[in-house]
């Protein structure tokens, strides 16, 4: 019987890369369509965006709102010090967030096409990846310090740190990559051929820097916390099969084939890798102050959000497929017909 | 300096829930009048209320967008700016929160399908039905979250040892005594005072340009459903006050100035106090307040000299209780008199007298909710966990508060000047005389009044 601690952390996890994958769709989808819009290659790509994430970017917004309300609830200590550290770069990551989901309700339904709500919703398409990443950052370790129950973020340890860095480009390069990936899969689903071509030349181009980053936060973590470093390199077949999939996915774009196939595959990469990244923490939650453990809500509390979470599974999981087909695999809609 | 911090951090979460509260209770209410107008229209097979329930849904996109964004704020906000409070009770809490944020999420999903799929389907009423997953799940929201809030007023659920919550019951801390009345007295008052908003835009729309049949069937649709809300409200709010004389009895004593436990109590209407604390120019009902709190003219209602006073909360609550009831019975006389006189022959219930009385009703409606909850959160005070913990104690120690308070602060002004920009634009570019045209060409040009 797995404790319920293990349970929590672990449907948390999954939520964090469910949120990883639908929010990376909607970043990097948001700077391209800045991008072409200041190209002047909107007219190619831009309906097709509009189309995919009109009905979905509120689901995609709930990932991350599970994701740490669920946190706070199994681990209720993540909130004493995550929240007391983080008031300043977590508020910056709502108010970049607010102003990218209500300015692209205020120019979508409110059909009010302007340069300035583009540019707004590219940039901060880059920016939130960038800000949520600094949680990522602090796990680490090295970055909180606790004085007479005062919790303080270091910033210029933040700001001065290769791995800080390195975290955040491999955030929006990610971004990128997993956008564009996707966006080639759905363009191709609508037979929009000028579409296409231009989403799988971001395709390609997102590749290679997408394994530079991984390397280098790879080496600079493994200067920061050995620990996690040596944890991660005893699962180095995880990462192995990471690269793996990165290999297939980056042959079936090049050479054109099956790009479902080719969007399943960068799916399971990033699924690999960050579920290897993850197992690595392991117990840790914030290297040295929370461990899975310690800081868990009581028994009952904890048994109660399992059952809770799991009776919201049989609500979600049915209405997820039915948006998925109605939007994303309903073809006549995907062309635009409907 | 630690003072401070604390009130920077009060203001900070009451200007977010302020602002959020204007989106959540469209968010909870809308759906329901869309839902209810599309019944009709497809019922009866009338265009005008199919037409109704599109643009009640096309604004309600834009509303709803904001109140997404400012509802994320506030879940992070919670930790953000009160993290030994989240440390603390979210042992206790999370189980509703956690439930919140799948009733979001099975709402979400649900609007994204609903505002995609008119015309997509042959029986109009597939259509329809997705519309009640939106009202179930915004309704289920609001219940959950108001389990959290009534929680903080009258904790239950678990034992204290040294000071950590043990043998916590998830159960027992949701159906706390607060529970129940709060939730209808939540969902009771969203409904209304979103049928007296949509009742307001059709009276202007009706005052600005003329009358038209589809604005007469939209101004009778939504006055009949201000009466029956408010109906059901003002008894939501009777059992609220029956609630608060048992088991929270200093914050209505708070509410009615009424300093000494007494039988037949009065009610005390506006009014202001003197430094003695004496009652000065008020409206005094006898014995009204003992039949508020206990049906019955001649019970013993509990006096605030009971509390100690460094537990009071502020006085001046009383006048937040009595705007919030003041409105509570304004939105129904209204209601009526438009009805009175649509049955009386010689007069006209479409004059502008009455229109702008019927115009005055939406945002009078919003602010007795904002009343209604500076009154619930400041009653309350000081504690933020009635009787185990303060606000003093839960607030955050970071020195950056006051920089964070003026980010929300812009955010805010933005996003309420554009939302109002944008709804503006969306209806101003779109008449609706125009687009009935286009989408129902059948339908007869009458625009008698």
């Amino acid at each position: 019987m797995m404790s319920y601690e293990i349970i929590g952390i672990s449907v948390l996890w999954i939520f964090l890369y469910g949120y990883m994958i639908v929010a990376s769709i909607d970043f990097g989808a948001g700077f391209f369509a800045f991008y072409a819009k200041y190209t002047r290659q909107d007219h190619v790509i831009n309906q097709l965006i509009a189309r995919y994430l009109s009905p979905v970017w509120e689901v995609t917004n709930v990932f991350f709102v599970f994701f740490f309300v669920g946190i706070v609830g199994f681990f209720p200590d993540t909130a004493y010090y995550y929240g007391s550290a983080l008031l300043i770069p977590g508020s910056i990551a709502i108010i970049l967030l607010a102003i990218r989901g209500s300015f692209y309700a205020f120019e979508n339904y409110g059909s009010k096409q302007s340069m300035v709500y583009t540019f707004l919703y590219g940039a901060t398409g880059l920016l939130i990846p960038a800000s949520l990443s600094v949680a990522l950052t602090l796990s680490e370790g090295g970055f909180i310090t606790e004085e007479n129950g005062v919790v303080s973020l270091e910033y210029l340890e933040l700001f001065t740190s290769p791995l800080s860095w390195s975290i955040v480009a491999l955030a929006i390069v990610s971004v990128l990559f997993i956008s564009a990936v996707f966006l080639t899969f759905y363009a191709d689903r609508a037979k929009d051929y000028p579409a296409l071509n231009l989403v799988r030349n971001f395709a390609l181009f997102w590749s290679t820097p997408t394994i530079i980053a991984a390397l280098t936060t790879f080496i600079f973590l493994s200067q920061h916390n050995p620990r996690h470093y040596e944890n991660m390199l005893d699962l180095w077949w995880v990462f192995g099969l990471s690269v793996g999939f990165f290999m297939i996915a980056a042959w079936l774009i090049y050479w054109r084939r099956n790009y479902g196939l080719a969007f399943i595959s960068v799916m399971l990469q990033y699924f690999f890798a960050f579920f290897g990244y993850g197992i690595g923490h392991y117990p840790y939650i914030l290297d040295p102050f929370i461990t899975v453990y310690d800081s868990a809500t009581h028994e009952s509390m904890g048994i109660a959000l399992v059952v809770a979470f799991i009776g919201g599974l049989l609500l979600l999981i049915p209405s997820l497929l039915l948006l998925m087909k109605l939007f994303l695999f309903d073809a006549e809609y995907v062309k635009g017909k409907k | 300096m630690e003072i401070d911090t604390v009130l920077i951090s009060r203001l900070l979460t009451a200007m977010t829930l302020g602002f959020h509260i204007i989106f959540a209770t469209l968010g909870v209410g809308v759906p329901l009048m869309i839902s209810i107008a599309e019944f009709i229209g497809i019922k009866k097979n009338d265009p005008h209320y199919k037409m109704l329930a599109r643009r009640w849904a096309r604004g309600f996109v834009i509303t709803v967008a904001v109140g997404v964004v400012t509802g994320t704020a506030i879940g992070l906000q919670l930790s953000l700016v009160w993290p030994n409070f989240m440390q603390v009770a979210g042992n206790v809490i999370s189980l509703p929160l956690f439930m919140e944020v799948f009733a979001f999420f099975f709402e979400a999903i649900f609007i994204g399908i609903y505002l995609y799929t008119w015309d997509r389907f042959k029986n109009e009423y597939i259509h329809w039905l997705f519309s009640l997953p939106i009202i179930i799940g915004g309704g289920l929201s609001a219940v959950f979250i108001t389990t959290v809030n009534a929680f903080m007023n009258t904790p239950d659920g678990f034992a204290v040892e040294d000071g950590a919550f043990t043998a916590v019951n998830p159960l027992a801390a949701m159906l706390n005594p607060a529970t129940p009345t709060k939730v209808f007295h939540v969902l009771s008052s969203a409904y209304l005072t979103c049928a007296a908003i949509l009742a307001a835009i059709t009276a202007f729309m009706i005052l600005k340009k003329k009358m038209t049949v589809y604005y007469k069937k939209a101004l009778k649709l939504t006055l009949t459903l201000v009466f029956i809300f408010s109906v059901v409200t003002i008894i939501a709010g009777d059992s609220s006050a029956k609630f608060l004389a048992e088991h929270q009895p200093e914050k209505l004593a708070a509410a009615e100035w009424h300093f000494e436990t007494e039988e037949g109590a009065d009610l005390i209407l506006f009014g202001w106090l003197n430094d003695a604390h004496e009652v000065i120019g008020e409206i005094r009902i006898p014995n009204f307040l003992s039949f508020l709190a206990y049906a019955d003219f001649n019970a013993e209602v509990t006096g605030l000299e009971e509390t100690p006073e460094e537990y009071w909360p502020p006085l001046w609550v009383h006048y937040m209780f009595d705007l919030m009831v003041t409105i509570g019975f304004f939105l129904p006389a209204v209601a009526l008199l438009y009805f009175i006189l649509s049955k009386l022959k010689k007069r006209n219930q479409h004059n502008k007298g009455m229109l702008s009385l019927i115009v005055l009703m939406g945002p009078l409606a919003m602010l007795a909710i904002e009343f209604g909850w500076v009154y619930a959160e400041e009653g309350r005070q000081p504690w933020i966990i009635r009787g185990y913990m303060t606000v003093q104690e839960a607030a955050t120690s970071s020195p950056y508060i006051g920089l964070a308070f003026f980010l929300f602060l812009a955010l805010y002004i933005v996003l309420g000047t554009l939302c109002i920009i944008t709804l503006r634009k969306v209806f101003r570019d779109n008449p609706a005389e125009e687009e009935l045209e286009k989408q129902y060409p059948s339908v007869e040009k009458d625009d008698e009044s």
